[in-house]
């Protein structure tokens, strides 16, 4: 177990030193939510309504920027040779990347939401249910994504592939995520519904992301 | 005749050289009979009039690309666990076959809604679903053409072929709990078909029709693809050859 909470320790501290992407994702997310009122307007009812799909779209978004790093640093200075060859199984070694990854990526557009949310016009209860549906969301995201960084590590080829594969993935995620922030704001339906298929969601997609990244690790490395 | 035996390629392209013209023969009678069948026993609907017709060429369609989809996973299974030579072949030349016919299922269904719904698109639950599918079908597509190495495409794009899998059933129920317009499934369910049997027996034939077009279409492919590796390996020990 050692091996693998040091593994954790060393990934979060390469993300936050030098050239680390956690950062860059919220100035993603940023940017994609100050965008939003150029296209739709400067109408504050308006973005009200749509405001937590908004903050959900852009979380997807920018999680999906993070994704490149999450292998490819790994195998192109040949650590992830050495993890392969450790052993720790595959499996706990990939979730701990992918764990990692969340806390220098995922964890910061959770924390980030709810200031954008003031820039939408969402009220508190609105902002607090969003922020607590990107909490449970998006680690689903970046399960899921750990299958795409796997392949674009396996086939040495990253770049506009990875959000190709990884997007109708997450489709589910994303509808699930924004239909339990409704449902707590203006939705007829209960929140639990929605919110516990989301837990669901991440659950599955935490051993599915595991077991199949590692297994295109395993078959896609020689 | 085992699988196993087929894992020669050259028995392979043997036995498909004999049952192929046979397939292409039964094919176009199959068709040949189900277009009949369609367009001149089965009646029009009393609602929908002629635009009925659209049916059968939907319906097959819509069945071919859940079914090369489910033909792809057992080919990824066929590489992961047997290492059977030829599964690779025959996901990679199922992919485009499976968009094209997930892509004509779409538009089949899109000129279907415009009178019946009165729009070519709706975001409803089937709809979306089936683009989804077509969406991953690209993206697998995309994945095999990135990689020039054959084997390792072939079992990275197995490993996203089974997610897909998965995956798809649960964007399925997703985008059903979302939102849904399109009818429920009327052949496959319980208490028998809720089709009368002058519609159902052309429907049936034209879906076997489409479905041996598909074998058809496939094998061929997969004889060309065979070819292409060939022809590549030859290309590579030449260029070793000549460097040597």
């Amino acid at each position: 177990m050692s091996a693998l909470s040091a593994l954790l320790v060393r990934d979060v501290r390469v993300a936050l030193r030098v050239g680390g992407g956690a950062l860059a994702g919220v100035l993603f997310f940023l940017a994609v939510v100050v965008l939003i009122p150029f296209a739709f307007g400067p109408d504050l009812a308006l973005l009200q309504r749509v405001g937590s799909a908004i903050l959900w779209l852009g979380a997807l978004l920018a999680s999906l920027l993070g994704l490149d790093r999450l292998l490819a640093d790994d195998h192109a200075d040949g650590s992830l040779d050495l993890l392969l060859m450790g052993r720790a199984p595959l499996e706990l070694v990939v979730a701990m990347k992918a764990l990692a990854h969340w806390l220098t990526t995922g964890l910061p557009l959770v924390i980030a939401a709810p200031v954008l949310g003031l820039l939408l016009n969402l009220d508190l209860d609105a902002m607090a249910v969003v922020t607590l549906t990107l909490a449970i969301g998006t680690p689903a995201l970046t399960f899921i994504g750990l299958i795409g960084a796997a392949l674009a590590a396996a086939l040495r080829r990253g770049g506009l592939l990875l959000p190709v594969l990884v997007l109708p993935l997450t489709i589910p995620v994303l509808i699930f995520g924004v239909a339990a922030a409704n449902a707590a704001v203006v939705g007829p339906m209960p929140v639990a519904t929605p919110l516990t298929i989301l837990c669901a969601l991440t659950l599955v997609s935490a051993v599915i992301g595991t077991f199949a990244a590692a297994a295109t690790l395993r078959h896609g490395m020689e | 005749m085992p699988l196993i035996d087929l894992a020669n390629p050259t028995r392979f392209l043997a036995l498909t050289a004999r049952v192929l013209p046979w397939l292409i023969g039964l094919t176009v009678v199959t068709f040949v009979g189900g277009l009949y069948l369609a367009f001149f026993v089965a009646p029009d609907d009393y609602q929908q009039g002629a635009t009925v017709k659209i049916m059968f060429i939907h319906v097959p369609n819509a069945w071919l690309s859940m079914f090369v989809w489910g033909l792809m996973s057992v080919a990824a299974l066929g590489t992961l666990v047997w290492r059977h030579p030829l599964a690779d072949v025959a996901a990679k030349c199922a992919a485009p076959l499976g968009a094209a016919f997930t892509f004509l299922a779409l538009v089949t269904g899109s000129l279907w809604g415009r009178p019946m719904w009165g729009t070519y698109w709706v975001w409803d639950a089937r709809l979306t679903s089936v683009l989804v599918l077509f969406l991953m079908y690209l993206a697998l597509i995309a994945l095999w053409r990135t990689v020039d190495d054959p084997s390792r495409a072939g079992r990275a794009a197995a490993i996203l072929t089974l997610v897909g899998a998965i995956n798809l059933p649960i964007i399925k129920f997703s985008v059903d709990w979302w939102n849904t317009l399109h009818q429920p499934a009327s052949i496959m369910r319980l208490g028998g078909p809720s089709i009368h049997w002058t519609i159902q027996i052309p429907l049936w034939a034209m879906t076997i029709a489409f479905t041996l077009l598909f074998l058809a279409l496939h094998l061929a492919a997969m004889r060309n693809e065979l070819m292409r590796r060939r022809v590549r390996t030859l290309r590579l020990l030449q260029a070793q050859g000549a460097r040597v």
